[in-house]
């Protein structure tokens, strides 16, 4: 599955949370999320099929931009920007 | 000599030393294996009792045991505090100084619970994580005369997943019993998007929150406690007022394991392998219990279980063979009961590859869990069980 939403911007931090189960890439994230500011975008690898599903619904409550999601070679690379 | 030196006297630690010591009990005699058990209390604490002192009339003095009493005559028990392991000499540092070589090390230090990394946690909120704080909330609870109750999680991982689910159902129960419910809404936050990370335990638990009218939130993940306006804030920028506020406190594995490089931070947990549950590709480093960065509960539970692969993977290494039987690898096995309030309980058992199917909650389940509780220390960590 790929789901370019727009050109990707620069990323500013790469999470790699392959080998992770649910909900770790997830908690990985809202950690980078924490620790970033508002237009800083974070890349977060997860082999968790969950994830591909939970991340972009936590990206929509929690009010950040999902920039894009694609399925690699056995994981998702999902790109988020902080937008508050 | 081969000197097996075991960090930590929790349900891992004690059970690995005695399950040790009766494998190898005549290279022990002979002199040939040494067995050293390192603790900093000198005591063995029955954790999951804490809920109940805020939940069902426990007491602490009933939670503990001295050390030396649950250990196996051959075990050493050395009580101090370790400082740093040195993994190139193979060496651990405690704090009194002195310095205990090892040939197998056992890392079954368990977690930290930091509730001062949110501010305002320790005047604001109540926990059960410790048998001081859950006498607290047994207190506050007491004095609480209706109004909002918000249970939530403050970060993941944690301690005994089903805990705060199982907090909030008691607290809903007991306050029906009181005849405060109709002057009380009871809130339960979860970090993810559902009620608990395991999607089948998360299907049994939604529809008792729905039948005892808790309001579910998720991706409540906790940011701020607003002590002015008695409110807790959202990372996801929601916010609920309280006027009882239940948070499991944030957790990190042991600051001397990320000091050692031997776990990353900021957490602290040990890079293990599911399987052999040795530490970051050493072949003479172990790890069990809460300390792992493994995908599963923290939980009694699960050192319980990992405790004879952890064995089997020392007592095949001194007796210079591959680890063989039931006990070569760790497939994941854990199995907990769960409270869901009203003297009825299920109960959790899983493994790597099959999620529990939890059965429907009865009084059976509970009174499991309530005899589990009594007899512990006469089972778990002697090996009977």
């Amino acid at each position: 599955m790929t789901a370019v939403l727009e050109a990707k911007p620069a990323i500013t931090r790469t999470v790699d949370a392959r080998g992770s189960y649910c909900p770790g890439p997830l908690m990985e994230l809202i950690r980078a999320i924490r620790e970033s500011v508002v237009g800083d975008v974070i890349t977060v690898l997860s082999s968790d099929k969950g994830s591909r599903i939970d991340i972009p619904k936590w990206i929509e409550k929690a009010g950040h931009r999902l920039v894009s999601l694609e399925t690699l070679d056995g994981y998702d690379q999902i790109v988020v920007e902080k937008a508050r | 000599m081969d000197r097996v030196l075991i960090l930590g006297g929790g349900v891992g630690g004690t059970l690995t030393a005695n399950l040790l010591a009766r494998k190898l009990r005549s290279r022990i005699d002979r002199g040939q294996v040494d067995i050293t058990l390192v603790d900093a209390m000198g005591a063995h604490v029955y954790q999951p009792g804490f809920m109940y002192i805020a939940m069902g009339g426990e007491r602490e003095e009933r939670l503990a045991r001295p050390e030396r009493s649950l250990l196996d005559a051959p075990v050493n028990l050395v009580v101090d505090t370790v400082v740093r392991v040195d993994d190139g000499a193979r060496t651990v540092v405690l704090a009194s100084g002195a310095v205990l070589p090892y040939d197998y090390l056992v890392l079954s230090t368990g977690c930290r619970i930091l509730p001062q990394m949110i501010e305002h946690f320790e005047e604001e909120a109540e926990h059960f994580y410790t048998a001081t704080a859950a006498l607290k909330l047994r207190r506050a609870l007491d004095e609480f005369k209706g109004g909002k109750v918000v249970v939530g999680i403050a970060s993941m991982p944690y301690k005994c997943p089903p805990a705060p689910l199982e907090v909030a159902f008691l607290i809903e129960s007991e306050l029906r019993e009181r005849g405060l419910r109709e002057k009380s809404e009871v809130h339960f936050c979860s970090p993810i998007g559902r009620a608990f990370t395991i999607e089948s335990v998360s299907e049994m638990a939604t529809p008792i929150f729905e039948q005892k009218g808790i309001e579910l939130h998720t991706f409540f993940n906790v940011d701020a406690i607003d002590p002015e306006r008695k409110a807790v804030l959202s990372l996801e920028g929601e916010e609920l007022p309280y006027d009882l506020l239940v948070l499991v406190p944030p957790h990190k594995g042991q600051q001397f394991l990320m000091d050692s490089g031997l776990a990353p931070a900021p957490g602290g947990w040990l890079p293990t392998d599911r399987n052999t549950l040795r530490v970051g590709g050493r072949p003479n480093v172990f790890a069990l219990g809460d300390a792992t960065d493994l995908p599963l509960s923290k939980a009694g539970s699960t050192a319980h279980f990992e405790a004879p692969v952890v064995v089997e993977g020392i007592v095949s290494a001194i007796e210079g063979r591959e680890p063989a039987g039931r006990h070569a690898a760790y497939e994941g096995r854990v199995m907990c009961f769960f409270e869901v309030g009203d003297g009825k309980g299920t109960l959790l058992r899983f493994d790597y590859e099959h999620p529990p199917k939890p059965p429907k909650p009865n009084a059976l389940w509970h009174l499991g869990k309530i005899v589990f509780n009594k007899t512990y220390f006469h089972t778990v960590p002697r090996g009977r069980v």
